[in-house]
């Protein structure tokens, strides 16, 4: 319980620091180390043919769009011909068709959901030019756009910045210098870092083991910074290899929450300042309404998750022995119940998608949460999406909240009007329509039944556990689940593309609504959207639309399960 | 059309441009750091005997010698078969994904339990602690809890002929305690353990 609160502790120091340098960066604002960066992102420009000029919302979008279906096609390549590449020293063949899909899909949306295993199914190679590649590519891309959504709202002008640009700042100013660091760190605390082929030794008791290696500590830094989620090897961060101590996991759990966050005090310093600047402004009250809001429905989930995994499975307390210490089945003894369950929240909750523990051994309410966060897609998300995500979300509290008491709904001294509220619209619909309508398929087709494997209520949570999952980008799973078949590949495929794209493409469409209208001076009589009484209202806006859409799902899934087991 | 090619080649360029810094040199500097600076750690925390790699400090093993502590229940094994093992079917990790409510789950454990009260006949069920009876997250935890340590005590003493404070000692010796006083939990490395068992056994 302690070490929980203490994590929390040390984060909000963090936040608020890399947000200011967020913001600087974003800004394109003069900071330490100018000189050494512009120098190489010069190069970089220079050889890309980037030209530095301001884009429109609409360019700005086909660019990231481009650049994805590139990075897309060329990934899909190397996966295919990986067993003739080099550095493949443990010899490993060519991925098959849907899995090499699925696989891009995955790590180019910033989903990492793995239907392979890392140690059997991609070479050293794939695993750098494939998998590393990309979890820094999407990860910047998704910063660039959030960053692009923001300076939208309070622009008076849809032509500004450029998204090559802003798409190499964030890799190398943001991205490469603290996964270096954190890369080191997780080194020295046992995570290993080499090409050296996989060991085959003979134990004291003269069997055989084998052990998995690989240059791992290079991508579990990347994987929680960018918050990606895929894992080196198969078990992810619960395996000793990626996540060895207590210390590395303190460190994974900071390094998801550090960006999601930062974003958050970004657009909060954006807003504060732009009337007058002054540095004294940590995070501004708009940014601190929504920092609230965000963090309220956080540590819900993390007490709700902490509470049911400590009292434990009812079945395993029938068996009758000692199971005081909560539900360890698939939990790892150095994290015990208290990291566990924060790990959890976390990952679901930023959107990592990365895992300490097995989520489908999780308790029905253990496991709800997860579930629950992902379905919201809101709790400051990943990679800059889930605060776009929860702008919508401050839109629609707005447009409600003032068709309550008459007034004219305006963000920032913008109106929003009938095309944005349509496009807010669509966009919080298209989420629960991918999840929910995808799991309907899975539950009428034999492809979709095949692959699910415990029994009862628990069967259709690992369907809508793994479409949440692929359509809020996240990548856990119910890891049971016999996902490498043709159909969970195709769908999971197009769920992820699905809610990767439309979305984003919708998010930019109404920021550069707004950014085009004018300007309204606040009066006596516009709604105040930064104090506490909003934040308790857009609290209560995101649980209403969120159980209103899935309680009918959840209901048939853990809680069912829930009901089971406790009867 | 001239534009979308110029947009093409641009997407193009700066995708290849940051394949190279991020999935080559990145990657390849992180590891010419880190074999410089922590060589053990990041060749995989190997343990020696004689010069001869026995295990990894980090990942587990499972153990059939009755003067051996047991490991936690895995569902990959710790990767471990015997020479010439066919059904061995290579290096991998993870879970039974056994839901809560799923009957296998019960079942596994109630066999896991009854064998262990077999082969430790001065335990009571009661006492087992459900850390040693389920199944770890990767299927490689290197460590249990102390009480999954101290409820073997009597049929190592047994096996091995060792006394019972020996063993308790051997215990201290390899338990960590929490980070700090607070993070995480009190765990004991199962194969630095047995491998004090063996040594004081010779």
């Amino acid at each position: 319980m302690w070490q929980i609160i203490l994590v929390l502790v040390i984060y909000l120091p963090l936040v608020l620091i890399i947000g200011r340098y967020l913001y600087k960066v974003t800004m394109g604002e003069k900071m330490w180390g100018d000189s050494f960066f512009q120098r190489i992102e010069g190069i970089i420009y220079k050889i890309s043919a980037v030209k530095q000029e301001d884009m429109t919302g609409k360019q700005y979008i086909f660019s990231l769009l481009f650049s994805n279906a590139v990075m897309i096609a060329i990934g899909y390549c190397l996966l295919r011909l990986q067993s003739v590449l080099f550095l493949n020293p443990n010899n490993i063949g060519n991925m098959e068709t849907t899995l090499s899909f699925n696989t891009v899909i995955s790590f180019m949306t910033n989903t990492n959901l793995q239907h392979y295993s890392g140690e059997s199914g991609l070479s050293y190679l794939s695993q750098m030019l494939v998998i590393i590649f990309m979890m820094f590519t999407s990860a910047a891309s998704g910063y660039a756009v959030c960053m692009a959504f923001c300076r939208r709202l309070i622009a008076k002008t849809d032509t500004l910045g450029n998204f090559y640009v802003d798409y190499v700042r964030v890799i190398t100013r943001i991205l490469l210098p603290l996964s270096f660091i954190v890369s080191l760190i997780l080194v020295s605390q046992g995570v290993p870092q080499t090409f050296q082929e996989n060991i085959t030794l003979t134990t004291i008791e003269d069997k055989q083991q084998d052990i998995a290696l690989g240059p791992i500590a290079a991508m579990e830094s990347i994987k929680h910074l960018g918050t990606n989620g895929g894992g080196f090897i198969g078990a992810n961060s619960s395996a000793p290899f990626e996540n060895p101590t207590i210390l590395t996991n303190i460190v994974e759990i900071l390094s998801m929450m550090l960006l999601p966050g930062a974003c958050v005090v970004t657009l909060g310093l954006m807003i504060a300042y732009r009337k007058k600047r002054s540095n004294n402004v940590w995070l501004g009250k708009q940014g601190a309404s929504i920092f609230i809001a965000m963090s309220i429905i956080f540590l819900i989930g993390v007490a709700a998750v902490y509470i049911s995994e400590k009292s434990g499975n009812p079945a395993i307390h029938a068996i009758g022995i000692d199971d005081h210490t909560g539900n360890m089945e698939g939990k790892e003894t150095r994290f015990g119940i208290a990291q566990s369950s924060l790990f959890t929240a976390v990952t679901t909750a930023f959107t990592t998608g990365s895992i300490n523990n097995m989520h489908d051994t999780l308790t029905p309410l253990g496991g709800l949460v997860p579930l629950f966060n992902m379905m919201l897609n809101v709790v400051f998300g990943g990679k800059g999406v889930g605060l776009m995500n929860m702008m919508m979300y401050v839109l629609l509290t707005i447009f409600i909240a003032c068709l309550m008491i008459g007034r004219t709904p305006q963000f920032l001294g913008k109106k929003i009007e009938a095309k944005e509220m349509k496009l807010i619209a669509l966009c919080i619909l298209i989420h629960p329509a991918l999840i929910l309508g995808f799991s309907a398929l899975a539950v009428v087709t034999d492809g979709g039944i095949a692959g699910i494997t415990n029994p009862g209520a628990h069967g259709l949570s690992q369907v809508l556990y793994e479409f949440a999952s692929s359509s809020a980008n996240n990548g856990s799973g119910f890891e049971g689940l016999l996902d490498n078949s043709t159909f969970w590949n195709v769908t999971t495929g197009l769920a992820m593309f699905f809610g990767h794209y439309i979305s984003i493409v919708l998010q930019i469409a109404i920021a550069s609504l707004l950014a085009k209208k004018l300007v309204h001076n606040e009066s006596v009589g516009t709604l105040n959207t930064s104090n506490a009484t909003f934040t308790i209202f857009l609290v209560a806006i995101v649980l209403v639309v969120g159980a209103l859409t899935f309680l009918p799902a959840l209901a048939l899934g853990p809680i069912t399960e829930y009901l089971q087991l406790n009867s | 059309m001239k534009k979308i090619i110029s947009q093409l080649k641009t997407a193009f360029l700066t995708s290849i441009v940051m394949m190279i810094i991020c999935g080559l040199i990145y990657p390849f500097a992180v590891t010419a750091l880190a074999q410089l600076a922590f060589h053990d750690q990041a060749n995989g925390s190997l343990i020696k005997i004689d010069n001869r790699v026995v295990g990894s400090k980090l990942i587990g093993q499972n153990y059939k010698n009755p003067a051996h502590f047991i490991s936690r229940v895995s569902s990959v094994n710790y990767n471990i078969y015997e020479k010439n093992d066919t059904k061995y079917a290579g290096v991998s990790s993870g879970n039974f994904n056994y839901a809560p409510s799923n009957p296998e789950l019960t079942k596994r454990i109630t066999n896991s339990v009854d064998e262990f009260l077999k082969e430790n006949p001065t335990v009571s069920r009661t006492d087992i602690p459900a850390d040693l009876m389920t199944s770890s997250g990767s299927g490689l935890d290197p460590h249990i809890s102390i009480a999954a340590a101290e409820i073997q005590i009597d049929r190592i003493a047994a096996a091995s002929h060792l006394s019972k404070e020996e063993i308790q000692d051997i215990i201290r010796k390899t338990t960590s305690q929490k980070t700090f006083g607070v993070l995480g939990e009190d765990k004991m490395n199962v194969l630095e353990a047995n491998i004090l068992i063996d040594q004081k056994m010779k």
